[in-house]
């Protein structure tokens, strides 16, 4: 919940953002303490859609950007960037061991954008480090009549079983999405 | 019991430490950036380490429970190396950034023209962003380090109480106090400073304006001094409030400086919601 001294502050931001002042990626920049890290993913997206930013913008305060900076261009996305320019963004948070990004990561723009093989392995990793696969965007829709995410989701169950572990809770959801959709 | 270690290099450290470190009462900590023993050749370099200390340290600190901010500089001893100088360049964007409460690991190692340069233009970069500075002082000639290091000091733009001496000693605790100052003391197993010795300079100079740290990284120290140096001030007849003052309070002020420091981090994750989220580090 925004104090009143942040929101007043993310007003003026949000104007400097869609009049493009020079200072506006600063304030990007400084979105956490003026908002507060439980606003600062909602406050970082916002500035970036006022601004209208473009994928080269959006693939340089990526870079720029802090863990915090960096889950905000890939949540604003969607929003932003209609062909594949920013895919590169996309695979190297699924390179990270930072779950929050990875959760980001795999949003609607990944749904509709990461080629096959980045995608699943973006999921597989999902089960990996404990990101719930609720979080992953069009999941039903991808997954239908995947069978090499089959294949993979079922080996990774033999993996764990055959360690004496247990098989991650949002695997079996997912070996399911995965039956070839209904002939009509 | 409520630690916050206030110089301590993560990156060189192990999960089981920071367990370790929040079953010990630590929960929060500033992670000053330095050298990592094998010298760096580029400020590409740098600024991979940088971005660490942005992102994954403070991550991998949050799920043990504890708040993780940095502070970051060309620390003195690559100042030396023309290669690594231009990373000065780059520095102005990265200490805009949240997580960074101070401009350190700055100060003298050699005492060198380059470390002079350096340590001037890196006290300006302090005052420009309205950051407090974390000075460490050298560990060869140090007596002659510290005056030196005053002196500068003295010179910039940033006043003696946004400044924090480290790595002091029972031969430059005077003059630094006399400085104005904040006054640290970084407890090794072998070198620098002990627990006791740490605790005969409370008595001396007061816990006003004393931090303690265990400067714990690649080399022979250990994690968990900042507690050992609490239990002993409790010992020595130290109350709690005293400990709670150096511990907690001096770091949270001296750091708090810089407007960005945020201590809410959550208890680790599994111990509230049979999360798996450490399964990333496996």
């Amino acid at each position: 919940m925004l104090t009143d001294i942040s929101r007043a502050w993310l007003d003026s931001a949000l104007r400097d953002a869609a009049d493009r002042t020079p200072v506006w990626e600063e304030r990007f920049v400084t979105a956490g303490r003026h908002c507060g890290p439980a606003d600062a993913d909602e406050a970082r997206t916002l500035l970036l859609r006022a601004a209208g930013a473009e994928p080269d913008t959006l693939t340089r305060l990526y870079h720029h950007g802090t863990a915090a900076e960096r889950r905000a261009v890939l949540l604003a996305l969607p929003a932003l960037v209609t062909g594949p320019e920013t895919v590169p963004l996309v695979e190297d948070a699924l390179r990270t061991h930072d779950t929050t990004l990875i959760a980001a990561a795999l949003g609607p723009y990944a749904a509709t954008h990461l080629p096959p093989h980045a995608w699943r392995h973006g999921l597989l990793k999902c089960l990996f480090t404990g990101v719930p696969v609720t979080a992953v965007a069009g999941l039903a829709e991808r997954a239908a009549g995947d069978t090499e995410l089959a294949r993979m989701l079922a080996d990774h169950a033999a993996e764990r079983t055959a360690a004496g572990r247990p098989v991650p809770a949002g695997l079996s959801r997912v070996l399911a999405l995965t039956a070839p959709a209904e002939e009509s | 019991m409520r630690i916050f270690d206030p110089h301590i290099h993560m990156t060189s450290r192990t999960t089981d430490d920071y367990r370790a470190m929040y079953d010990a009462g630590v929960r929060a900590l500033v992670e000053p950036s330095f050298w990592l023993g094998q010298p760096r050749t580029s400020p590409a370099s740098f600024l991979d380490y940088f971005d660490a200390l942005l992102g994954w340290e403070p991550f991998r600190a949050a799920q043990y429970g504890i708040a993780h901010h940095c502070a970051l500089a060309l620390n003195p001893k690559e100042a030396n190396d023309p290669r690594c100088a231009p990373v000065l360049d780059a520095l102005p964007r990265y200490l805009a950034k949240d997580g960074v409460v101070a401009v350190g690991e700055i100060g003298y190692d050699s005492l060198t023209p380059a470390e002079d340069t350096a340590l001037a233009a890196q006290l300006q970069l302090a005052a420009d962003h309205g950051l407090p500075a974390l000075v460490h002082t050298p560990h060869r000639d140090k007596l002659t380090g510290l005056r030196r290091t005053i002196d500068v000091v003295r010179e910039s733009a940033l006043t003696p109480d946004r400044v924090l001496l480290d790595h002091l000693n029972e031969t430059t605790v005077k003059e630094a106090a006399d400085s104005g100052a904040w006054l640290g003391f970084s407890v090794y197993p072998d070198t620098k400073m002990d627990e006791d010795r740490t605790v005969a300079i409370l008595k001396e100079y007061g816990t006003g304006r004393v931090l303690v740290n265990s400067a714990a990284d690649w080399g022979n120290s250990d994690p968990l001094k900042t507690r050992a140096v609490a239990e002993a001030m409790l010992a020595a007849g130290f109350t709690d409030d005293d400990v709670d003052q150096v511990l907690w309070r001096n770091p949270v002020a001296f750091y708090g400086l810089s407007g960005r420091l945020h201590l809410g981090v959550a208890a680790p994750a599994d111990l509230h919601e049979g999360n798996s989220v450490r399964r990333g580090g496996e």
